[in-house]
């Protein structure tokens, strides 16, 4: 079956600034996956697509600003389903942070995780409605 | 809205975090983060009890720490504590911490677990999707254990709320994922599939893809699914822009869900239900009539969301492989993308496309497209979508676009880029190989390619032009010629010199009449290359030297003289040392006799014919079969030689390039395996089995792991279609009432029915073959259903069982004539009796013939009769066994191959396997329990033959050894034969 391996968010100076995993790798492993990711990505322009094979898997990534959003899948999944989700999910960031900067994810870190889960789950889509993430991310906001 | 202000809520935290951007250097960066762990240890340790707050920030600062790369050693404990805290802050950062920082510490997992079950049993949704989404991230074994029998409830209980359901589906298919054996569907099932029915559309797209997973693995199970994604799909399709609310996504309704439904019917083959198929067409045709509509939005959000729907549509015909028309739609849609202005779009059309190129309906319609895609190899600016259009290139080539093909893709290799050249010259080097027409050709082309691209050339591929330059005579003056023009360059490539040093060596007396290329040019031309080159090409070259010696005596002397000196008899390489000494030796002591005996022209190298080539032999000699006649032969196989199996074998041959052992010890023959050894012939069935067993379950590239694999694959299944006459191929053969080759994969069906006696055969579109059988001692009874899929009747429908050969004294079959005519929808019976009279290893033939709209269908099969048919089994002691395994030792009653597992190492399907054999399997004989031995005795009419068997497994190194020991040879080697395919 097909699923996320994993999503990356990186600036262009390679540092990272989500890295959520849904496969196990070793410490080690995901450095290294890191890396690669950034290099593969970076030296890529606005007229490449935005697919790029990567080991025996794929990169789906959309560049906004100096932030890298990257969706780690199996090659024979759907490139612009997961292209619209990152954007998806983009749009919902920019909601809940108000006009959301790389500064906003720095400090906010451990919510954006909880953004992420509420769209994505064990490396499959969960949830694709702003509304209803927003919801649920207003309500969680409101308790202790 | 919730606009989040920095680090809201703890201050402690922001300030630090600050502080670390505020670092000017690395050590400045350690520095602060030591005193901060150095604070927070003397926190945790200290006296006074910390508050929930303070507990938080402290696990939220060291998941900072640890989130920076550096290693964390405390605090987990502090993290379990806030589980058990009814705010959800603090139960957050808890989960957070446990999530990202997870290790198999046992101690603490059982506290896990148990703050876990209470927040389950909570009743409180917030708390009760912290819990799950903690198990879906972390998903271990322990974790599965302890919940995966309460998650299936959770899930499809009345009073969960949506949300509680979406995480519970997810975190269901991960533990699923994990631990297969720990979740236990079954009487959840039906309410599972169900899901899909749900009024919360987020329900339906988690639990979609719970389903996706499940049916997948049970398909039976779950076929219920088909019908209910059907209607869903239905009503998402036909509904207006704005009608899913929530759900819309940039004017396109729910397209992510939309996708999951056209994924999930791609588990699945096209719906029986007329009804439901009825629809589901015409959900497909509204997906691509859409893609003709004027947008809704000029953003490319909206394009992409229709897209992406658009493709999924589009694999999903594709998988179907059954909708003429719909295929040829989607071709044209494909078609209107590769020239959009959106490389996205150019990139995904290009790749779809391939696809398409192997459906026997769209073949045609893809090839039209040729230019646009050769432009595209062309011209396009991202590396990857001009490694699309070289796929797609090598997808559409057939037989009419060959030369045009191999040309184009020639002179891209000329400024390609480093990463791909090494595939582009494997297919060119395919596609030259399958579709020579004249084998000149083909030795230009690869002679070329080890021109343009020398490095890139591999082994296997100079290795082959050399193998059918040795097969064929026909050839090899051509060749000859050719090398030795090519060695003219002043700076050639040494795998230019190695084709050179061998050709000439052994053929160069085909063009020394000329006195251009008289013997001592020609020696001339290659030794001038040979201080160059590395020590396996020199190594090469002496043998071609002593070659020429025995050809051409007149340069005997000047050979002698350059293996005299001291650079070659003093080399300080043994291998190159060892051979100018012992030609040195041979060419000054042994007779012309002796010499012309050692150094006489190669043996042709062993082909791993097709099944149409050794008939097509056997029907005119050997020898007699020209590249014209094989090239107006049946198209079944395609290829010239070595039929459909060819193009995996010699990816086979690269993937396997590293154990390749080299050259310079195989190309005088020492070694005695050829150069493309057994483990090519393993790895070669071992593609075509994983295609086999794919069924229509799982579309074959998803199987295929390893893409470069996947690619060369594909041209294999190409328009070379079942229904050679019925497809209008217009240039094959006309219909000759003679009966068929059998078809290149009848191999590959007859091995599916080694371990099992029932199934179906043969399927395509017209016809399906089933097969009922029993065997008793030496005897068989085999019945063959004929089912005709179509509409309209079969007329003339006759079948013909044959033995071939010798097999005609090893089996008796008899059966009766068949119904001339097949009515549209109906099945006939034809039962056949089989006496085995002694022990055998080809397969008797089944032909069928019949018309079909006026055109003659004729096709041949292999029948499943093999040798262990005739088993009966044996039971025996540990003591026995090992005493007759001693007895049976002569080494010609041995048989032995060590394989790569091809099917996964499950024991229960092996055991299964084994048992379908026929034989006994025995238990506590061999005293490694991985290892499995089985006994039998073959029954035949004349004799009995005992046959043990021993299978040992290396789960490790994915590999297994094979051994036979019968009381015949034959039967050792056959039964070794047939079982290494089917583990």
């Amino acid at each position: 079956s097909l699923w996320i391996r994993f999503i990356l968010i990186q600036n262009r100076a390679g540092k990272t600034r989500l890295a959520k995993w849904y496969m196990q790798f070793d410490d080690d492993e995901k450095q290294k996956l890191i890396e690669e990711v950034h290099a593969v990505v970076t030296v890529r322009d606005a007229k490449h697509t935005n697919f790029v094979e990567f080991r025996n898997f794929k990169i789906i990534y959309r560049r906004y600003a100096g932030l890298y959003f990257c969706i780690c899948v199996d090659v024979t999944d759907n490139n612009l389903a997961y292209l619209e989700g990152i954007h998806n999910f983009v749009e919902v960031l920019n909601e809940y942070f108000h006009n959301v900067c790389e500064l906003d994810l720095v400090f906010n870190f451990y919510k954006v995780y909880t953004v992420v889960d509420e769209m994505f789950l064990a490396g499959e889509i969960r949830e694709t409605s702003q509304t209803k993430v927003l919801k649920q991310l207003l309500m969680l906001q409101s308790l202790e | 809205m919730p606009a989040v202000s920095k680090g809201d809520g703890m201050r402690g935290l922001a300030v630090f975090i600050s502080d670390i951007r505020n670092c000017k250097s690395k050590e400045a960066e350690i520095k602060r983060i030591n005193k901060e762990l150095a604070n927070i240890r003397s926190k945790f340790k200290g006296d006074k009890a910390l508050d929930g707050y303070s507990k938080k920030k402290y696990v939220c600062k060291l998941l900072f720490i640890f989130l920076l790369g550096h290693d964390i050693d405390f605090g987990h404990m502090e993290a379990v504590n806030l589980l058990s805290s009814n705010k959800y802050t603090e139960k957050q950062i808890g989960y957070l911490f446990i999530s990202v920082l997870v290790n198999s510490n046992s101690e603490l997992i059982r506290l896990i677990n148990n703050a876990i079950k209470n927040d389950l049993s909570s009743r409180n949704p917030t708390f009760m999707c912290l819990a799950l989404h903690c198990i879906a991230n972390v998903g271990s074994r322990e974790m599965a254990e302890a919940f995966a029998s309460e998650i299936p409830r959770i899930l499809v209980a009345g009073d969960t709320m949506d949300s509680v359901k979406q995480s519970a589906a997810l975190c269901l298919l991960r533990l699923y994922k994990t631990s297969p054996d720990l979740v236990l569907m079954g009487e959840w099932t039906s309410r599972v599939v169900h899901l899909l029915n749900d009024q919360h559309m987020g329900v339906v797209t988690a639990a979609i893809s719970l389903i996706t997973c499940l049916s997948q693995k049970n398909p039976d199970e779950f076929k219920t699914c088909v019908s209910l994604a059907v209607s869903r799909l239905s009503r998402i399709v036909s509904s207006a822009s704005t009608d899913l609310q929530d759900y819309t996504y940039y004017f396109v309704p729910a397209p992510w869900l939309s996708c999951k439904l056209l994924r999930l019917l791609q588990c699945y083959p096209p719906p029986e239900d007329g009804a439901v198929k009825g629809r589901l067409v015409e959900c497909l045709e509204t997906i691509l009539n859409k893609a003709q509509e004027p947008p809704k939005s000029k953003k490319v959000q909206h394009s992409n969301a229709k897209n992406a729907i658009l493709f999924e549509a589009i694999s999903l015909i594709i998988h179907y492989d059954s909708e003429p028309n719909l295929l040829v739609r989607a071709c044209n849609q494909l078609g209107q993308f590769l020239q959009h202005r959106e490389t996205n779009l150019r990139y995904l059309a290009l790749e779809s496309m391939c696809t398409l190129a192997s459906s026997e309906f769209s073949h045609e319609a893809v090839k039209t497209h040729i230019e646009t895609v050769i432009n595209a190899l062309k011209t396009e600016r991202d590396v990857s979508v001009r490694q699309r259009a070289a796929d797609l290139l090598y997808a559409m080539c057939d037989r009419s676009n060959a030369k045009q093909i191999v040309a184009e893709m020639l002179s891209y290799l000329e400024t390609a880029d480093y990463s791909i050249r090494e595939e582009m010259v494997l297919k060119v080097a395919i596609l030259a190989e399958k579709y020579a027409v004249d084998y000149s050709w083909y030795v230009d082309t690869i002679l070329n390619l080890i021109r343009i691209a020398g490095d890139y050339v591999s082994e296997e591929v100079w290795y082959r032009v050399i193998q059918i330059v040795i097969n064929r005579d026909d050839v090899q003056g051509y060749a000859a010629k050719t090398v030795f023009e090519a060695l003219q360059a002043p700076a050639c490539h040494e795998n230019m010199v190695k084709v050179g040093g061998y050709i000439l060596g052994e053929f160069g007396n085909l063009i020394a009449g000329d006195p251009r290329s008289s013997p001592l040019v020609q020696f001339n031309l290659l030794h001038s290359k040979f201080h160059l080159c590395s020590v396996p090409t020199r190594a090469l070259l002496l043998s071609a030297y002593i070659k020429f010696i025995n050809l051409f005596p007149e340069t005997k002397a000047t050979i002698q003289e350059v293996l005299r000196c001291d650079s070659q008899i003093r080399n300080s390489d043994v291998e190159l040392q060892q051979r100018a000494v012992e030609y040195l030796k041979l060419s000054s002591i042994a007779s012309t006799d002796v010499l012309a005996t050692v150094l006489e022209e190669m043996p042709p190298f062993p082909e791993r014919e097709s099944s149409i080539l050794a008939k097509l032999k056997k029907k005119k000699g050997p020898g007699a079969v020209s590249v014209t006649e094989l090239e107006d032969s049946k198209r079944e196989g395609g290829e010239l030689n070595g039929g459909s199996d060819r193009g995996p074998d010699t990816a086979a041959m690269a993937a396997s390039n590293a154990s390749t052992p080299s050259p310079s010890a195989d190309l005088l023959g020492i070694r005695s395996a050829p150069p493309v050894g057994a483990a090519s012939t393993s790895a070669g069935s071992l593609l075509v089995d994983v295609f086999s067993e794919a069924g229509p379950t799982i579309p074959p590239a998803a199987v295929n792991d390893d893409g470069f694999l996947r690619d060369l694959e594909q041209p294999t299944e190409t328009s070379d279609s079942l229904l050679v006459e019925g497809s209008g191929d217009s240039d094959s053969a006309p219909p000759s009432e003679d009966p068929a080759p059998p078809l290149s994969e009848a191999d590959e069906l007859l091995n599916k029915f080694v371990c099992k006696n029932n199934g179906v055969l043969f399927e395509n579109q017209l016809l399906q073959i089933g097969i009922k059988s029993e065997y008793r001692q030496n005897l068989g009874r085999m019945y063959l259903f004929y089912g005709n899929k179509t509409s309209v009747q079969f007329a003339n429908f006759t079948t013909t069982v044959s033995c071939p050969g010798d097999l005609q004294s090893q089996l008796n079959v008899q059966t009766k004539p068949v119904e001339p005519l097949v009515e549209g929808g109906a099945q006939i019976q034809q039962v056949l009796n089989i006496e085995c009279l002694t022990d055998f290893s080809d397969a008797p033939l089944l032909n069928i013939k019949f018309r079909y709209g006026g055109a003659l269908q004729n096709l041949t099969l292999k029948l499943p009769v093999t040798i262990n048919k005739f088993f009966q089994p044996t039971e025996m002691s540990s003591h026995d066994f090992f005493q007759r395994w001693k007895q049976l030792s002569q080494p010609q009653q041995e048989a032995q191959k060590i394989f790569k597992a091809n099917h996964g190492m499950d024991t229960e399907v092996l055991k299964a396997k084994l048992l379908g054999l026929g034989t006994a399997l025995l238990d506590n004989v061999d005293p490694n329990p991985e290892n499995y031995v089985c006994a039998g005795v073959i029954q035949t009419k004349s004799q009995q033959v005992g046959c043990l068997l021993r299978l040992e497994p290396n789960a490790q190194a994915q590999m297994y050894r094979l051994t036979l020991r019968c009381s015949k040879d034959s039967v050792s080697r056959r039964l070794c034969e047939l079982l290494a395919q089917q583990f």
